[in-house]
């Protein structure tokens, strides 16, 4: 009883704190009788005209919020026009860049990590690029893509791609580099061959951490991609949360960015659950 | 062509770093023969475990050799089992997985079926059976200890190389795993090199007793048979063996006194590193001095 007692509290203060917020929020934006200032006509004429007179902010309040959430959850996939799809479209888009540029990642950086971390002359050699490419925003490779490939959609997914690659390579270097000398031996007695060693010894001992830096590598993916959309534009949740900025509809923003919070989460949450598969106790 | 034991070393060294620093032991001859049971005592550093790994092919030595079936050891092999003293298990696989890696390593060709039926037998001996789908880390020290012996016996090679499997363990564990590696040892006619630092472990399992000076510079002193016969030898009345105190008191007296000092003995007697002396001092119990009353006169006399 005294141990649900902790999580029921901490619920319980979950819900005050959210009560709190959108109290606060609910207040804030309540219309106003009073007129303000006078204000810019042009700029009367961009926030609408309610909010010109004075009488209502563009600043949505929780209900709008909330029917804003359900109309786009009544109906996430529809398509009017090429600026115009629901917001289930626009995350899958999204989705799609992350996993496809993060597989790509995975594919080149676990089984080069294995080699920098097998082999100190390749660790060596290869440690300056790792350095110097590690800390580049990836946002400014996007130039050199974009020449380069000559097509914005593959450009993100390159760029997602260069971002997720540093967390893996660097964890899977650590983790096959920091395998227990004495499991080494092991297979060394038994005259195991290098293949088998890899894959029965190297590669369940460092998967752990390898998971780790797939992790890491797939929630920066996921800040990046939103970045990434809003430079290259056309489609993808990037794209909705600019779009609607142009369209002054912060209602449709703060729902793709809790849209966006919610897929990051099961994003990780997934990965973290194939972490504790691979996970052994010592 | 000189009749050599199953395995010879021969002149064996070790430096670290570069040549011209002392080694940590050199000029070291011994053998082991076929179905014998080896133990090498000496203090720390002086490079008992540097010998087990080169005997195991898993470290080279900086001089000499290591001669086995009359070929040269140049790497690890299936007919050198090593029971690591950490234990050394995959925490990844369950007992039945950590000694079929053993098994399937040692007969490739062998179907699943076959590989599980011959690591079973290796369970059973050991008393693991019913705890083959455990992970090592649901398992006490002991019993991970008994895996490794499993994983070990079970690839079935020529020899045992343990390096002080038991030190890590509880007094009663060791006295009961003590007792199975004699009874596996008997039964199956292994030959055994085992590092020990254990005075009783050594007198209660070895044929032979390996004493190791200090490092640097360490050589083999001096070979102790141990005269006690291995139907004589129980854990429970070691002590109340005729020969015991006096094999025990030469050990320990190696070990407190002697160990530090010979090069004194050396200058004093003379040495030939590549014939070591063959002690018995247990011999001279079945004439004990006269002031040493031993407490139960039924001893056995040779």
């Amino acid at each position: 009883m005294l141990k649900n007692s902790l999580g029921l509290r901490a619920g319980l203060l979950s819900v005050l704190i959210f009560v709190a917020i959108v109290g606060i929020w609910q207040v804030a934006t309540m219309p106003t009788a009073a007129s303000g200032p006078a204000m810019d006509p042009e700029y009367a004429k961009l926030v609408g005209a309610a909010a010109a007179a004075g009488s209502k902010s563009a600043m949505p309040t929780p209900a709008d919020i909330g029917a804003t959430i359900w109309k786009h959850l009544a109906d996430p996939f529809y398509v009017r026009g090429s600026n115009d799809k629901g917001i289930g479209i626009q995350l899958a888009y999204s989705l799609g860049r992350v996993l496809l540029g993060f597989g790509l990642a995975a594919v080149v950086a676990i089984p080069l990590g294995f080699l920098i971390g097998m082999s100190p002359l390749v660790y060596r050699a290869l440690d300056p690029f790792i350095q110097i490419l590690k800390p580049v925003s990836p946002l400014a490779w996007m130039p050199l893509a974009l020449y380069t490939i000559k097509d914005s959609a593959i450009s993100s997914i390159f760029v997602i791609f260069i971002c997720s690659i540093w967390p893996m390579l660097i964890n899977t270097a650590f983790g096959v580099g920091s395998v227990r000398k004495e499991w080494l031996n092991v297979a060394r007695t038994l005259e195991v061959g290098p293949f088998r060693t890899a894959f029965k010894v190297i590669l369940p001992a460092a998967a752990p951490t390898i998971m780790t830096g797939m992790r890491i590598s797939v929630g920066i993916a996921w800040l990046v991609i939103v970045a990434a959309e809003m430079l290259v534009g056309g489609t993808g949740i990037g794209y909705f949360v600019w779009n609607e900025w142009n369209n002054l509809s912060i209602a449709n923003i703060v729902t793709a960015i809790l849209l966006i919070g919610l897929v990051g989460l099961l994003l990780d949450q997934g990965l973290a659950y194939l972490a504790k598969l691979v996970t052994y106790p010592e | 062509m000189e009749n050599r034991p199953l395995i010879s070393v021969e002149g064996l060294a070790r430096r670290f770093g570069e040549t011209g620093q002392p080694a940590i032991f050199e000029d070291v001859w011994f053998g082991i023969d076929k179905g014998e049971f080896c133990c090498l005592i000496g203090h720390s550093g002086c490079g008992k475990t540097t010998i087990l790994n080169v005997l195991a092919g898993l470290d080279r030595p900086s001089g000499g050799a290591v001669i086995v079936d009359n070929r040269e050891i140049d790497g690890p092999s299936l007919d050198r089992a090593v029971i690591f003293q950490g234990h050394a298990l995959l925490p990844w696989m369950t007992v039945m997985g950590n000694i079929a890696f053993a098994v399937s390593s040692r007969w490739p060709t062998w179907d699943r079926a076959k590989v599980r039926d011959h690591a079973m037998r290796f369970i059973q001996l050991v008393g693991l059976a019913g705890a083959e789908n455990k992970r090592p880390a649901q398992l006490s020290g002991g019993m991970k200890q008994r895996v490794g012996i499993a994983r070990a016996l079970s690839i079935q090679p020529k020899m045992l190389l343990m390096d002080e499997p038991f030190s890590a363990l509880d007094a009663l564990t060791r006295g009961m795993l003590q007792d199975e590696v004699l009874r596996i040892c008997a039964d199956t006619q292994q030959t055994v090199f085992m590092i020990t630092h254990d005075v009783d472990e050594a007198i209660l399992l070895a044929d032979r007793i390996v004493l190791m000076t200090n490092g640097p510079g360490a050589r083999i002193a001096e070979i102790v048979v141990n005269t006690m016969p291995k139907n004589e030898r129980h854990r429970n009345d070691l002590h109340r063996h005729p020969q015991y105190y006096a094999i025990r008191n030469h050990l320990v007296e190696f070990l407190v006194n002697r160990s530090k000092a010979f090069d004194q003995e050396i200058a004093a007697h003379g040495y030939d590193p590549r014939r070591p002396k063959l002690v018995k001092p247990g011999l001279s119990a079945v004439n004990p001095p006269a002031e040493i009353v031993p407490l139960t006169t039924t001893g056995r006399r040779q």
